[in-house]
């Protein structure tokens, strides 16, 4: 019997044979906190009696969420992780540095590793061949002692990927096009793996916008295969020496698979307030927005960016639309600079946040008022996701988010481009 | 501490796809260092007033999807804090199914479209089975894999790692 993904990765980080169904010990080869779960894993950390972490240099604490700090109790909670990190010899990442997702896979994720994170969206490493994915406190804090954790093997979905992109279609309207056929829950417990000719021109940063977007499905990972793509990509980041090719057997066994043909998508939307509430972009256009953000884990990438500035460079936002640009890390605001793309986007009227999670999850920097309607690119539209559940949001592509605060209604991205 | 293997209370019934936003949304995270506080604040988008509304022991009985979202474990912490007995629900979210039992708080995943609000049940753990006493119907809850049963068993996964120092399959 051949096998997936998930069970090839399980199986060499539990030293066994792991088929779908069976629970396994794993190897944990990176584990990391944000600061909205950290302090709890701290506090869970120190109750469970453990003194050291198992692996230092591979355990990791991200100031992204609420960062800068906008009250005095998360400065607080920023003051436990960092003195958490100088007590234990961990990792730290600051305010400014970007988001854990987006720095987990510029500075570890390798293809066959085993990450958990206590954030869900831990997935998106999966654009690079990692089995990655979010935990909760406890468990990480347990992760973080031992080394290791317990795994469910999944069953797997195999995402056969045809064609090519359209003008105006991009990553984002693909991974939403997908949760509206799969739902919210169709995929709970199960591994997503992608596959198909497609993928050879799917870059990693949309693997990673794609990856980002299973646990809305309700996957436990969106795995890729690693290629040459990935190969390419961790060289340009100074770990090529990390690569190994992974495939799936090709005789795994799927539980299920799904074939969709990337030419005949559209630009897509989440309505609210559930992401799997999708229709195609066509369908919504006129409604007013008064805030576009672009920027997260999801899209918040250079290439992102660069399809923002394209449409943007020369226009205005609407008088009635605030636009926001959150890029997702340090590198990404330099290299966004040096490209020229932050002029046009400041030009266009954008206000340019610091790298960090920014207003997807209303603490912050963009925070909606009662009835406000936000065009956003992250990745959740719950109620009361970006502020009061008076609020409304929409999920899009970076194209369609432009193009929306241009005329400061939803608008399809295909009269821009 | 070990869980109570028999719990008796009432239903306070509630939809599908409850999300983690819905629970303890992301407004309140500069409380998370302060549970009680966050705790005045379960669920109330979803339900005005849970928090004084639930009694000691009353069971959460939702659709499917329950806890979908955020892997912040304070939900489940909340739900507890809130006196909340266990969850049960069509299906519940991976990252919040296992939370919860991490937190010592069963969820139990059955057929609850024959359940209703107010309703009187009585939860068997060892086995798994539920009788509600206002309908007299008895139902059945899908089984964990034994690692699981054996976490909640000890009351949550710091009490297990406390005890065993590592994981036993």
């Amino acid at each position: 019997m051949g096998k997936t993904l998930a069970e090839k990765i399980l199986s060499l980080k539990s030293h066994s044979e792991a088929e779908a169904g069976d629970v396994v010990i794993a190897d944990v080869d990176l584990a990391f906190v944000q600061d909205t779960t950290g302090p709890l894993t701290i506090r869970q950390f120190k109750e469970s009696a453990f003194k050291a972490l198992a692996k230092p240099p591979q355990t990791v604490i991200f100031l992204d969420h609420a960062a800068p700090s906008p009250a005095q109790q998360l400065s607080n909670d920023h003051i436990l992780l960092r003195s958490f990190a100088k007590e234990t010899g961990c990792r730290i990442y600051e305010v400014g540095d970007g988001i854990c997702h987006q720095l987990v896979a510029e500075n570890f994720a390798n293809p066959g590793d085993i990450i958990v994170g206590a954030d869900s969206h831990t997935v998106t490493a999966g654009a690079l061949g990692a089995f990655a994915t979010g935990m909760g406190s406890s468990d990480v804090a347990v992760a973080l002692a031992l080394g290791k954790t317990w795994f469910r093997v999944p069953e797997s979905f195999l995402i056969e990927l045809k064609g090519v992109f359209t003008r105006g279609v991009y990553a984002k309207d693909l991974i939403l096009y997908l949760i509206g056929q799969i739902g919210a829950d169709g995929a709970t417990y199960k591994a997503l793996e992608f596959g198909g000719d497609a993928l050879a021109q799917i870059t990693i940063s949309q693997r990673l916008t794609i990856a980002n977007m299973a646990v809305e499905a309700g996957a436990k990972v969106g795995l890729f295969p690693a290629d040459k793509i990935t190969q390419d990509f961790l060289t340009e980041y100074g770990r090529g020496g990390n690569y190994k090719p992974l495939y799936p057997d090709a005789e795994a066994n799927y539980e299920r698979v799904i074939t969709v043909n990337i030419v005949q998508l559209e630009p897509m939307l989440s309505l609210p307030h559930a992401v799997d509430n999708v229709r195609p972009v066509a369908q919504v256009k006129g409604v007013r927005i008064q805030q576009a953000f672009i920027g997260t884990c999801t899209n918040g990438r250079l290439e992102d960016l660069a399809v923002a500035a394209q449409i943007l460079k020369g226009e205005k936002r609407h008088p009635g639309t605030r636009l926001l640009i959150a890029p997702a890390s340090r590198q990404v605001l330099i290299r966004a600079i040096e490209k020229g793309y932050i002029r046009s986007l400041i030009e266009a009227g954008a206000a340019i946040l610091p790298p960090g999670c920014a207003a997807c999850l209303g603490l912050h920097q963009g925070v909606l008022g009662d009835g406000e309607v936000c065009l956003s690119t992250a990745n959740r539209n719950f109620k009361g996701r970006m502020g009061t559940p008076e609020a409304i949001v929409y999920l899009a592509s970076p194209a369609t988010a432009a193009a929306s605060a241009i005329r400061g209604e939803i608008t399809d991205p295909r009269e821009f481009t | 501490m070990m869980p109570d293997l028999m719990l008796k209370g009432k239903v306070i019934k509630l939809g599908d796809n409850i999300s983690t936003d819905d629970i303890i949304p992301g407004r309140f995270a500069h409380l998370r260092s302060n549970l009680p506080e966050l705790a005045r604040h379960v669920l109330e988008d979803a339900v005005p007033g849970f928090a004084s509304k639930a009694k000691s022991g009353d069971f959460i009985v939702a659709g499917k999807n329950f806890g979908l979202g955020s892997s912040r474990e304070h939900a489940p912490v909340v739900i507890k804090m809130s006196g909340v007995g266990a969850i049960l629900a069509r299906s519940a979210a991976r990252i919040f199914f296992r939370n919860a039992i991490n937190q010592g708080l069963p969820v139990l995943l059955c057929d609850t479209d024959k359940i209703s609000d107010g309703d009187e049940l009585e939860i068997n753990l060892t086995d798994g089975t539920i009788v509600n006493l206002t309908s007299r119907i008895t139902l059945s809850c899908s089984k964990m894999p034994p690692i699981m049963s054996a976490i909640l068993k000890e009351g949550g996964l710091i009490p297990y790692i406390q005890k065993h120092r590592g994981f036993k399959l």
